[in-house]
Formats: structure tokens, sequence, C-alpha cells
């Protein structure tokens, strides 16, 4: 029989205000087992685990239950102080009355009916635990950072200036990302590029750094500390150790007509091409869709202008296979498409243009080359309308639900840079509200309206009317003056949301990582553990968790490298030991759980059994300790019974409804 | 409950309309072509049900202005579609006045000369039951 310790925590007035928490200790006593109940204001603090070291010790107790809140809070910090106190940490089970009751319930009494009853489920679970022990795990010294953006770029560096070896998985022919894109970066206007390509070479240059470009992500198995991934290295039918850069295959190329997804598409590509003049790596990719050589077999004139020989054709994917001990997602984002949004007839008049695409047109390396002007015509615009949350914060199905921080930033950059090149250019900003929380964020927003003499107005664009005579008539509301406004534009610039990447749904899925419903990556913690996925081993940089700007990207990407780093660092990690294991007298080595199990942690061994006297040779489940991760899914498939979790047997779960049901 | 709150209410119940979803964007009246005959604007039609200022809506031109074009129904980000809620005002006023209906003959006397056909054959195909 245990002697069980039973501790119930006040949480303040989290639990108190609405459970009798004295009632609780009250019963926990006619509970079997019990010997010693008290409750406390918080378990969780200094005092409060000395409450239950001095339980242990005096009371003798062999198993405890912390009534308190979610397990996912605090089950590491009980555990922690019962092994201090010499108990196995896993006879130490946790009755959630906070988020499963306290907080959603109102009435008193009912709210301590359940209390009772959850903490009663929690010791009929002790008096079945059995002590257990953790395993070890070893941990390859080697990161996977997925997405080769400025995050990526960043967290790659942090890693790396560590002392461990980095993998970079890019998938476009280069490093840089979205901000290799930008022309200009708030609130200071430094050259995107300027301060973004000093980065990349030395990605590109340093020795514990190694960049897959034109790559994808495969597949990943394993877990935390030893990652088992198949990187794709796409073919790029160019031999990146013989290519030395110069260029002349891209000029060269009778195919130039594809239109370049750096510049958005408003300019063209040649087949062979680096998507820009500083791509780290500087090794052009052909692309076979638009190559000559590949559709017609004829044409060849890369390989016969290549003075290295390193153009080839032949060349085909190849799949690495790489071990990781930590993974950090930095997928990034893009611009939502415009097509539900027509009323701003972004697809009739390639004057109405996105963000992203007027950074491309203000860049000199832009497809202008800097001047702007109108994509319809060549001419230099005099009215230019901006329009904000296009498609941020939505409660239709149009758009996106959340406000993408970064709109408000830019359009006041884009604003101020053009009245400052071209102060006879009138720009004004329909809006809903200016966002600009940041360190000088709102003095730069100030300057737009009182040096430049931006117009900002409040209220949002009805529609844009393309006009015969190529104006755009922008129908608007200002609801500060309580006017339907008419204005004849040159020029309409949308701030489109952004969204997540929407390969990251891909990924995590193959890291077995949690995801919202706008496809961000889940934080273990929103305000504790921000850049860390649940999944261990899993950690976020940039976008990819939520819209951010520039500085806080960069700063989110170093804080996920310290925990990348601390985890390498470490030599061993304590495994689970509540893992599955199958009783070999009941297997019949049908297979259906090493079918469902999703870590391939379940193999089938021939085996000799002593079945009540009778020996024979039975083919039976065996569970690789390392690799299960106790999630269950084998013992509730398993027809004979013969899986079993440890810490969580059937038994205990019974025991559990049983209490729940007396 | 008070008068006022209760017709708010009607108007919500009818218009089905969670007028509290509104981030004030002013798309609706943005939208609008009926804007300049309005007196109480579309965008302020909806912080009148939230204020449960219903009798100045009821007495407002704009109940008879809107031309149901649902504009700002489609174009409306937040679902608050400004649109049903001038429907459901326009509703609660005729049933207050004791019929759910019009009569045939009171028809021309409230429509404006310059009324859309489409107006008429849109109240037409909403209101028959």
């Amino acid at each position: 029989m245990q002697r069980i310790g039973v501790f119930v925590c006040h949480c303040g007035t989290n639990i108190a205000a609405t459970v009798d928490v004295k009632k609780v200790a009250e019963m926990a006593l006619h509970e079997p087992g019990v010997v010693h109940a008290e409750d406390y204001a918080y378990m969780c603090s200094e005092a409060g685990q000395e409450l239950i070291h001095k339980a242990i010790k005096e009371k003798h107790l062999t198993g405890l239950v912390v009534c308190s809140c979610s397990p996912r809070m605090h089950e590491t910090t009980f555990r922690n102080a019962a092994e201090k106190a010499g108990l196995n940490p896993y006879m130490v089970e946790i009755a959630n009355i906070r988020e499963h009751c306290s907080w959603i319930h109102k009435d008193i009494e009912e709210a301590t009916e359940k209390a009772v009853i959850l903490m009663r489920a929690a010791i009929a679970k002790v008096n079945l635990d059995a002590p257990l022990k953790p395993g070890e795990s070893h941990v390859t010294k080697r990161a996977l950072v997925i997405g080769g953006g400025i995050a990526g770029i960043q967290t790659a560096l942090d890693i790396a200036e560590a002392g461990y070896p980095v993998d970079i998985v890019e998938k476009t022919p280069s490093i840089g990302g979205r901000m290799s894109q930008l022309d200009k970066t708030f609130p200071t206007l430094d050259c995107s590029s300027c301060i973004l390509t000093p980065k990349m070479g030395e990605v590109n240059a340093h020795p514990n750094i190694n960049i897959y470009t034109y790559s994808e992500v495969e597949s990943v198995s394993g877990f935390v500390g030893d990652f088992t991934v198949e990187i794709r290295r796409k073919a790029r039918s160019v031999d990146m150790d013989k290519c030395t850069g110069c260029g002349v295959c891209q000029d060269k190329c009778p195919s130039k007509k594809t239109p370049s997804e750096f510049n958005r598409g408003l300019g063209t590509r040649s087949a062979i091409y680096t998507p820009f003049a500083q791509a780290v790596p500087n090794v052009p990719v052909i692309d076979r869709d638009a190559c000559i050589k590949f559709k017609t077999g004829k044409c060849g004139i890369c390989s016969k202008v290549c003075l290295a020989g390193a153009i080839d054709y032949d060349q085909t994917d190849e799949i690495v296979t790489e071990k990781y001990g930590a993974i950090v997602v930095a997928t990034g984002f893009d611009m939502i498409k415009l097509d539900k949004y027509d009323e701003y007839a972004y697809s009739q008049s390639k004057d109405v243009i996105t963000s992203l695409e007027l950074e491309r047109i203000m860049n000199a390396a832009g497809p202008t080359g800097g001047h702007l002007e109108r994509l319809s015509d060549g001419k230099a615009p005099k009215e230019i309308v901006f329009i904000q949350c296009v498609g941020s914060r939505c409660a239709d199905d149009r758009g996106k639900s959340y406000c993408s921080k970064v709109c408000c930033m830019y359009t006041a950059k884009h604003a101020m840079l053009i009245r400052d090149k071209y102060p006879d250019v009138n720009v004004t900003v329909f809006y809903i509200d200016v966002r600009t929380p940041g360190k000088n964020f709102d003095e730069f927003y100030r300057r737009a309206v009182e040096e430049y003499g931006v117009n900002y107005i409040k209220g949002q664009v009805g529609k844009v009317i393309p006009q015969p005579d190529g104006k755009l008539l922008v129908q608007g509301a200002d609801l500060l003056d309580n006017k339907q406004i008419l204005k004849e534009a040159d020029m309409v610039v949308l701030a489109a949301a952004i969204e997540p990447n929407p390969d990251v749904r891909k990924i995590a899925t193959m890291l077995t990582a949690s995801i919202d419903t706008n496809n961000f990556l889940t934080e273990a913690h929103a305000k504790l553990r921000p850049v860390e996925s649940p999944t261990a081993g899993i950690f976020l940089s940039g976008v990819c968790q939520g819209p951010k700007d520039i500085p806080e990207t960069v700063s989110q990407a170093g804080a996920a490298a310290v925990k990348a780093i601390g985890l390498l660092a470490k030599d061993k990690l304590l495994t689970n030991p509540c893992t599955a294991q199958s009783d070999e007298l009941l297997c019949n080595g049908c297979s259906q759980c090493a079918n469902v199990c999703p870590y391939g942690a379940i193999t089938y061994e021939n085996k000799e059994v002593n079945d009540h006297g009778i020996r024979e040779i039975r083919r039976l489940a065996v569970v690789n300790d390392a690799l299960c991760q106790g999630c269950g899914a084998c013992t509730v498939t398993c027809p004979s019974g013969a899986m079993d979790l440890q810490g969580f047997s059937n038994r205990q779960i019974l025991a559990e409804v049983d209490a729940i049901c007396r | 409950m008070k008068t006022e709150q209760k017709r708010a209410e009607m108007i919500k119940e009818i218009s089905g309309v969670n007028p509290l979803k509104c981030m004030k964007c002013g798309k609706c009246s943005a939208s609008c072509p009926s804007y300049n005959e309005m007196d109480i604007k579309p965008h302020q039609f909806v912080s009148y049900v939230i204020n449960e200022d219903i009798e100045s809506l009821a007495e407002s031109k704009s109940l008879w202005k809107c031309l149901s074009c649902f504009a700002c129904v489609e174009r409306c980000p937040r679902d608050v579609k400004p649109g049903k809620l001038i429907d459901a005002a326009r509703q609660i006023v005729v049933r207050e006045r004791g019929r759910n209906y019009l009569l045939a003959d009171e028809i021309p006397e409230l429509v404006d000369p310059d009324t859309p056909q489409q107006l008429l054959v849109s109240a037409l195909r909403r209101y028959r039951r």
C-alpha cells in the first residue's frame, strides 16, 4: 500500500476563489492510501516545495498528488521537489484543478466537487504508480536551420559562432529571403542589401556553416538530440565546384522571358539564372521548365560559353541524409494572394501594386532601375494612394484575422521616401489605425506627416475604378470629416497582409511541430517559451512564428540559437521513461502496433517464450525505448491487450475512470 | 428592458449581426453609392445600434435611401455588414406601424422618383413573405 500525501494549491485566488481548497484537502484524507493532506497559497514557491519536502520526510510518503495548475506548467517543478526529498519523481501525479476546474467554473460548490473528483482520480493513479528510471540518449552536435532568410542566417551565425556545425536548407537558389528584396529598412532607412549582404557573405565563409540552396527537407525522423533528416538537393544543372560565377551563361541564354521571382514577376530573367546579383552562392541554376535545351533538346549555348565547363545537363536530384541534434524552423512569409480583393482592381490594372512590388520598383536593381514609374505606360506618377490593411484584421473568409504588424511602418517609409525623392508627387494614405509600437517608430511616422506632408486619411477605400485614360479613380471614406472621397490617382499601393510561407504546413507535419489555424507555428508557451516548439528539439525563428519586423526577427533568431546551443552543449539527454512495453505472453505478433507507431519505435523479433511450460518461438513486438515517445497509440490499437504504457498503464487509467465514476 | 434597448436587440436578432465586431474602418461608407443622400452614414449606423439610439435611425432618411446594393455587405472585412443592420431597422419601423408589410397603395408615396428599379425588385424579393 502506498503512503500518499496530497497538496492542494490556492494559486493565490486563481484556484481558491472558485474551489474550496480546505474542503478538497479534508476530503483527500478519506481516500485509500492518503496519510497526509494540506493546502497552501503557492505550492510551486520555495516555501510550498519545502512543505512537500517536510511531509515526505516526516510521514515517509511513497507517492504525491499535487492539486494545482496544468502539468505542462509545474509537473517538472514538483517532480524535482520530490526527487530532492528522495522520492522517485514518477511517483508524483498532478490533478489539474486550475485550467480544468477553477478557471472554467463559476459556482464554488460545483467547482469544489469537480476538484475533489479530479484529486480522487489522481490518488487512484498514484496507488498503482511504480518508480521509473529515465534512460539516456546522446546528442548529435549539429544543427539544421530550415530557411535562409535573415532569421535563418542570424540563427545559423549565432550557433556557428558558439562552435557547433550548422546546415542551412534553402528552397530557392540563394539565401537572403525577403529582406534581400527590400529597398530600404525602417526606421533608420538603411539600404537593406547593404546590411544584409555582409551577413550573407559571413554565412558563406563560416567554417561551421554549410549551405544547401535549391534544396528542400524531404523527411525527418528521430527525436530531440538525434534527428535524421533527408535533404533533397534539386538538380542545379550547374557544377557548384567548377562554376566561377562569371555570369556569361546568363547573358548568353536565349530564353529570357520567364517572370523573375525575385522582382515579384515585374521583370524577366533567363532560364539559367541567379535570383539577384549578390546571390550566395553565386552559382546559377537552370530552370528546366524554361530552358530550351531541356524542352527541345536543342540549344546548349550555356554549356558552350562556360569556360569552366560547369554546366551539367545530366545532373539529377540528390538526397543527402544527415543527423542533427536540434532543428530551427525559419521558413518566413509571403504576401497573400489578392484574387479575392477585386474591388481594388489589382488584376485589372498594372498600376495597382503591392507594397513588396513597390520595394522592387524603388530599388536600383529592380525592374525600373529605381525610377518611380507607372508599370502600364512608364510615366511618372503625380498622385499615389496607399491602402492599408488589405486582407489583415479580417473576420471574413477573404483575409487574415491578425494584424500583419509591419505594414504601417513600411507604408510610412514608402510615403516618406517618395516625398523625399519626388517632392511634386502627392501621397495619400488611407488607414484604419496607425500602429507604431517600437523604438523610434512613432517618431518616424510623425515625420512622414509633419515633415514630408504625407496626407493620412482615417478611413478605408471601397473600390478602385480604372478609368479609360489610365487613371485610377479611388472611392474612399474620410471618417473624421464624414465625407466620401473620390480621388484620381496614378498609382495605388496595397499593403497586403503577410502570411506564413505555405510550405510550412508540410514541414510542421514532418517535424510533428504544432501549427495554428493561420499556419503560424505554435510556441511551447506564448510568454515564457516563445522560441521553442512544444516538440522537443524544434525551435522557431522569424515570421514562421508570427508577424514581425527585421529587428524583432533578428532578436528572436538569436534567442532560438541560444536555445539550440543549450541543447547541443549537453552530452546526454534523459529520455522519457513512460514508454510502451509489450507483454510477451499476450502478444500475437499481428503488427498492428508497428503500423500505427508514428516514431517507428516498434519492430518484430522471433523470440523464444515460455508460455506456462510450453517453450516455443514466437513473432513478438519489441519497443525501442530510445525512439518511443509514449504517445500510447499502440496500447489502444493492440487487439490482445499486450501493449502497455509505463506510467500510464491500462490498469491506472481504468482506476482513474473508476475513481471519477464512484 | 427599455424600449430602445429592446429595439436594438431586435435589430441584432433580425440581422444576425454583432455590431461589436466593427473595427471602424469605414469601408462600408467608402463603398456606399448612396452615401451623399444619407444623413446617418453606413458606418455610423453600426455605432447607433451599439449605443442603442434606434429612434434616430428610425427617423433618418438613410433608412429609405439605402439601395440594398449589398456593396457594404460584400466588402465589410469584419462580417458586420451594415446593409443588414439598415435592413433590420427598416423592418422594425414597418413592424411598429402595426403591420409587417406595406400596402401596395403606400409604396408610390415612399418611393423617390429617382429610386432605381433595382431597389424595388430587391425589396419585393426580400419582403415577399
